[in-house]
């Protein structure tokens, strides 16, 4: 039986550990892979690297970052933040690392996950989703979506519960995030990770109707993201969310838990888990 | 000299990464002769069904590989590099495969399976091979993929997967050894397995 993975992220800049509260008051914390090497060792399924590093010519450190972790971690490695061309996945597959989350430029380019996945295969080609729970607000939406007919069925106004964000959680895109992940599955997208903007941070649990409308609504993994703060959350999202795999940071960053704890207790609670 | 064989597609940087942590003597290539020329061949492989054995034509790889296994070099197929090997696959239309092994490569079908397979999944072994040495049944490895081979012949099968049904997740004869799951990517497990086909290699 296939068993729910337990992913460790790491929010990387400027090559060095980083972990955000609500995406503010940032705190350093340490060496990549040095990191990578403790969750490989505590039996972590996968790991994640969120590169927020801001400024361009500083956007190649990941790259070596992404090597130095490959030569000693031999576990699946997925990396995001600031992919805008399909040869910044080829340099990131090629440094060793085995998928690419893409957020902002799904939605700016509307090909770019199809034309990805046909290159690089669906498997490497995770596709993140920031969502919110809709407020009414008067949304912002994509120009490439406007007036293409099929498309504007995306838009929050016909219905949305949960809607699109980029750039961190700042930027409202007036997109549905149930039919958007619907859509990213038929454009090729091979996983999603979906992160609760309004769960983000704050340790209450992820949310686990957004979790669970996206995961049962796709036939593609979805990770659940955003809102760990015990290892009840971890077994909340996996059973009730339906999600394929949890992604959490700060609880196991902060040593609150090692993945072994989190793995003994949702073994205990009957999720199925690799020991 | 193992040569890993370099279609053009697919990571691989971490097969050759997991090969040298082992202390492995190895050469990625995409050039038949260092094929021919290798102690042994190992046929990595993330990506499509139609675009791998085109390259491996194209690349005049595909003869040197029948060739390679058929005077008896070890060989290991890991992934769409295991699927090669049999007949044809359906994926992106029908293809033919290297053809070694009776067989084809369906896709999952199912409405309650997420798919891609992914992630980490338990494999069964059907019989004692070298690759397992140290190993014990039952193990999980890390799997990624939408399609699984069909053998006809059941003989070839060394161990299976249960993913809404069983499917083929191992595959030894003689000299050839293919893999559904990433060694490279199943942490001290997945090395052990390496480890053990150099030691035949």
């Amino acid at each position: 039986m296939l068993a729910k993975r337990i992913i460790p992220c790491l929010d990387v800049r400027d090559g060095r550990v980083v972990k955000g509260v609500n995406f503010i008051n940032i705190v350093d914390a340490g060496d990549p892979v040095e990191n990578a090497i403790f969750y490989d060792q505590q039996g972590a399924d996968e790991l994640t690297f969120l590169d927020i590093t801001a400024s361009h010519e500083k956007r190649k450190i990941i790259l070596d970052v992404v090597e130095k972790t490959a030569n000693d971690v031999f576990m699946p490695l997925t990396v995001g933040g600031g992919i805008k061309k399909l040869d910044d996945i080829r340099d990131l597959l090629n440094a060793g690392c085995d998928k690419v989350s893409i957020n902002t430029t799904a939605i700016v380019d509307p090909n770019f996950i199809s034309k990805a996945s046909n290159r690089f295969g669906s498997q490497c080609i995770v596709v993140a989703i920031d969502a919110k729970r809709y407020a009414g607000s008067t949304p912002e939406f994509p120009e490439w979506l406007k007036g293409n007919t099929p498309m504007d069925d995306l838009k929050v106004e016909n219905g949305a519960k949960w809607e699109i964000y980029t750039h961190g959680g700042r930027r409202a895109r007036g997109i549905d995030a149930l039919k958007w992940a619907i859509f990213m599955e038929k454009c090729g997208a091979g996983e999603i990770l979906l992160t609760s903007m309004d769960k983000d941070g704050t340790k209450d649990g992820y949310d686990l109707e957004l979790t669970r409308a996206v995961s049962t609504a796709l036939s593609i993994p979805v990770i659940a993201s955003g809102g760990a703060g015990n290892l009840e959350h971890l077994y909340e999202a996996l059973t009730i969310g339906a999600a394929d795999a949890v992604l959490a940071a700060s609880i196991f960053h902060f040593r609150q838990y090692s993945i072994g704890d989190a793995k003994r207790y949702l073994n205990q609670k009957g999720v199925p888990i690799r020991l | 000299m193992i040569v890993i064989v370099d279609y053009g597609m697919g990571n691989l940087r971490s097969v050759e990464k997991a090969f040298q942590k082992t202390g492995a003597d190895v050469m990625v290539s995409n050039r038949p002769a260092d094929v021919l020329n290798a102690t042994s061949v190992v046929l990595p492989g993330v990506g499509a069904f139609r675009d791998c054995i085109g390259n491996l034509e194209t690349l005049g790889l595909a003869s040197a590989i029948k060739e390679s296994i058929s005077i008896g070099k070890p060989f290991l197929g890991i992934c769409l590099g295991m699927q090669i090997l049999f007949e044809e696959s359906e994926e992106f239309g029908l293809h033919k495969g290297l053809g070694i092994f009776k067989g084809n490569v369906p896709k999952f079908i199912s409405t309650t399976l997420k798919i891609p397979h992914m992630g980490w999944n338990k494999v069964t072994l059907r019989k004692k091979i070298p690759l397992f040495d140290g190993i014990e049944d039952g193990q999980y490895f890390y799997f990624v993929h939408s399609y699984y081979v069909a053998p006809v012949d059941d003989e070839i099968i060394a161990g299976t997967t249960e993913y809404g049904g069983t499917f083929t997740s191992m595959i030894a004869k003689d000299n050839v050894y293919a893999l559904q799951f990433h060694p490279e990517k199943s942490q001290k497990i997945g090395l052990k397995i390496i480890e053990n086909f150099v030691k035949i290699a």
